[in-house]
């Protein structure tokens, strides 16, 4: 009897060291899988959330005005030309393999990031010429273009994320599956679709300050947000990413979690196909365009289907940002005035097909949609595809219209140059207007924040009235927290920050 | 014994032209698919021609749909099934990972489902027209027809959000913690148990009932047997052949991996994998889980084949 009493002792104090120690453990659910860990390879916004952890960047954006802040940089010089920029970089820090970062290493990143096959990061890199190493810590890129300012933000997103050189040699094609980088958090384990677990590296440059953070973290794949929000609500995870605005009222009265939001870089839009092929013909009419714009009623739509929580928007930055064009509001309804359109551009009756991904959000916004065009005698007809259908039919232009979402960038050239330059690489409806090609790549070349803003207001005020695509609303981010968890900011880009977080017992 | 193995032998040899058939098969209605792996690959990522390029010969897509077919099964004679574009794991190495969870949450399912589905049939049966039969009968009835994404909504809801008896989400390993392990596999087991357990259960009852009424019964009861030892030593024993047979049907369809509970539960076995990646147009990973599961199937159709022999002495003479 003794002997069993020891063993149900030694039991619970087994189960409580393991609850004890289970406390540092943060766990996250994301909306989807992430794809490789490798920041070269990465492309899905999901896989930010374990880099964020795993790989510390030359510089991050603030999340209230985007403003860039040093990370593994300390400073940066632009010269006057604009064609250089001088990069001061941290000393004292390490890899997780414990090679030392210097100005060889990053030399080492911005090549791999050039020349890997398959990188995701070279267009992002495009104005760079080549890297010098000017001594350990500094480095100095020199450019083809004058784009200064481009390219600090593209080293505040995943083309500033550094690997260890040592081991992005030896690992080769396998890298992405055990990245190793210089990151607050080291990698431990990936069970594909079931978790990825990191935990803090101890020799992390920023360790003395970040002493409070978990332990811990475990990033759980969870696609669906009543389960994701089932889990937080019962304490599995501590972190929610990306609720849905209909999940909001569930937690107004639940004291065990809160809701953190701030406005998204993220916007849904309708792209018209008005150059690309055949198809074109429907939308080559800017007045047809125009048509369709005027019958969508965007604040019905943001209340009807998201709480009034989404911002209407017509423009590739929301109406808060310093880009934004006030010229040019968000649109009022207009039947009359889009039946006139037509009527001018000689369309008795337009009819088209709107392609559509299998997603509640935009399922639900297209059948509201064609409602609101039926009754300005527009006939939408909705196709659903799966993604990587639409991907490959817009590139083709085989489309009338796509609903396409952009999950956006800081930098505004990165909501635009790519998308509708003559030559973008992303431009699926070939619109092109030779005027707006100038003036942004003026933009990408201003020197001054001033001369920016005015540039990208100048775009959005040329692009506006030629209707390339038709913005409809400006997500928000909602994050479901832990009441147990403190220290979280939520961030523009979505991408959640660990830094700074601490978890109560 | 050598009727019996010689038997075996040529059940597996008529597997390998199948297994054959179906890796074309597989091959050839993937690449049928609309949609560039490339560009799914890429995603809405500002990527250009080149970049495309690179990633088609990266991954073998430029090459003649039959090299890419020799390529493949050349791999997987050697156990090489090829990288998955999406996260660049080995498939060998992905699939060997899940199949454990897959394995787990099927044997647990299909235990539910044969602890209640039998004794619920045999119950039924012998008190055919009863208050037991009628409440068999709507459980089996409700168990097929709840949609399973519905009910393991509602169990979360229940079980984890209100009453936090289990966890609500996600999948840890037996090695790591066993009580979390299994207490992960509680919710997901009922649900598909329960979908299976009906389906056995109305077979075992109209199984059973077939027994009860032949003459070898008869004679049984007219020995002066007891009617549980009727029930259980003679009537059973008959009317379990199809229920092996159904029972090995849906726990290989089981293997194949259990598509909306392994979503509702993040449950990280075949079934999620394989929507993902044919949604991604990962061909390598679909291949090799598609080859996987189906010869896995084979394989429990071939270890019902055996069970035959062992129940029924009919085969063996």
């Amino acid at each position: 009897m003794r002997k069993l009493h020891l063993l149900l002792f030694a039991v619970l104090l087994a189960f409580t060291a393991a609850q004890a120690a289970a406390q540092g453990v943060l766990r996250i659910g994301l909306v989807e899988d992430p794809d490789t860990l490798d920041p070269t390879l990465n492309r899905l916004a999901t896989g930010r959330q374990p880099l964020t952890a795993l790989c510390d960047k030359l510089f991050d954006v603030k999340p209230g005005d985007l403003a860039l802040t040093p990370q593994l940089a300390t400073g940066y010089e632009v010269a006057k030309d604009g064609r250089s920029v001088t990069v001061k970089l941290r000393t004292g820090v390490k890899f997780h393999d414990g090679e030392t970062f210097d100005a060889a290493a990053l030399a080492f990143n911005i090549k791999r990031h050039m020349t890997l096959p398959g990188s995701l990061r070279r267009t992002e890199l495009s104005m760079v010429d080549h890297v010098d190493v000017v001594d350990p810590s500094d480095v100095r890129f020199v450019l083809n273009a004058p784009q200064a300012n481009l390219l600090l933000y593209s080293l505040a997103e995943r083309a500033g994320m550094m690997v260890a050189p040592q081991a992005a040699q030896q690992l080769g094609d396998r890298f992405g599956s055990q990245p190793v980088c210089a990151g607050e958090y080291r990698f431990v384990e990936r069970v594909p679709q079931g978790r990825i677990v990191v935990e803090k590296f101890a020799g992390y440059w920023h360790a003395a300050h970040t002493a409070g953070d978990p332990d811990r973290i475990e990033y759980l794949p969870i696609g669906d947000s009543t389960v994701r929000l089932s889990s937080l609500r019962s304490g599995q995870i501590q972190i929610a990413e990306r609720l849905t605005p209909t999940d909001l009222p569930q937690l107004a009265h639940d004291p065990r979690v809160k809701v953190v939001s701030a406005p998204d870089l993220g916007y849904h839009y309708i792209r018209y196909n008005s150059g690309n092929g055949p198809r074109a013909a429907i939308f080559r009419d800017v007045r047809v365009r125009h048509a369709v714009d005027l019958a969508i009623d965007r604040r019905v739509l943001v209340k009807a289907l998201f709480n009034d929580q989404y911002q209407p928007g017509n423009q590739f930055v929301g109406p808060s940002s310093p880009y934004y064009d006030p010229a040019h509001p968000v649109p009022a309804r207009d039947v009359a005035a889009s039946r006139r359109l037509l009527q001018q551009a000689g369309v008795a009756h337009l009819t088209f097909t709107l392609l559509v991904p299998p997603e509640r959000e935009r399922q639900e916004a297209a059948q509201m949609i064609q409602a609101m065009l039926a009754e300005a005698d527009i006939t939408m007809k909705i196709e659903t595809q799966e993604d990587a259908v639409m991907l490959q039919r817009a590139r083709r232009g085989d489309f009338d219209a796509i609903f396409n979402f952009w999950s956006g960038r800081p930098h505004p050239d990165g909501n635009l140059y790519a998308q509708y330059s003559c030559n973008g690489p992303t431009n699926d409806s070939k619109f092109c207007d030779p005027a707006v090609d100038q003036v942004m790549v003026a933009a990408r070349e201003a020197t001054t924040d001033r001369e920016r803003q005015r540039l990208y207001r100048e775009v959005n005020a040329m692009l506006v009235p030629d209707y390339p695509s038709s913005v409809l609303w400006h997500r928000r981010t909602f994050t479901g927290v832990s009441a147990k968890l403190s220290g979280f900011v939520p961030h523009p880009d979505s991408t959640i920050r660990v830094k700074g977080l601490h978890l109560q017992p | 014994m050598i009727r019996f193995a010689a038997y075996v032998c040529r059940r597996l040899a008529l597997a390998l032209p199948a297994v054959l058939i179906l890796s074309v098969l597989i091959f050839l209605l993937q690449r049928m698919l609309p949609g560039d792996p490339a560009l799914a690959l890429a995603g809405g990522e500002n990527v250009d021609a080149q970049t495309l390029g690179e990633l088609r010969h990266k991954y073998g897509l430029d090459l003649p749909v039959y090299v890419q077919y020799l390529h493949w099964v050349g791999g997987a004679l050697h156990g090489y099934l090829g990288v998955s574009m999406r996260n660049d794991i080995g498939v060998t190495q992905l699939l060997v990972g899940k199949l454990g969870i897959t394995l787990q949450l099927a044997f647990a399912s299909m235990m539910l489902a044969l602890a209640v589905g039998i004794p619920l049939g045999i119950v039924a049966a012998t008190r055919c027209g009863r208050i037991a039969d009628v409440l068999a009968t709507a459980f089996a009835l409700c168990g097929i027809s709840v949609p399973h994404f519905w009910l393991g909504i509602l169990l979360v809801l229940a079980f984890c959000v209100h009453l936090n008896w289990f966890p609500a989400s996600g999948y840890v390993p037996f090695s790591e913690d066993p009580l979390r392990c299994a207490m992960g596999f509680v919710l997901p087991s009922i649900v598909l148990g329960t979908g299976i357990a009906g389906v056995l259960m109305r077979h075992m009852r109209s199984a059973m009932l077939d027994a009860l009424s032949a003459d070898y019964v008869r004679t049984a009861r007219a020995k002066g047997l007891t009617e549980t030892r009727v029930v259980l030593r003679h009537a059973l024993r008959n009317a379990l052949m199809p229920i092996v047979t159904l029972g090995a049907i849906e726990f290989g369809q089981l293997l194949a991996g259990a598509v909306l509970t392994e979503q509702v539960f993040s449950i990280p076995g075949f079934g999620k994998l394989m929507v993902d990646s044919v949604l991604n147009r990962d061909y390598q990973v679909v291949q090799g889980l598609v080859l996987v599961s189906s010869v896995m199937f084979l394989l429990v159709s071939l270890a019902a084949d055996m069970l035959y022999f062992v129940i029924n002495p009919r085969l063996r003479s």
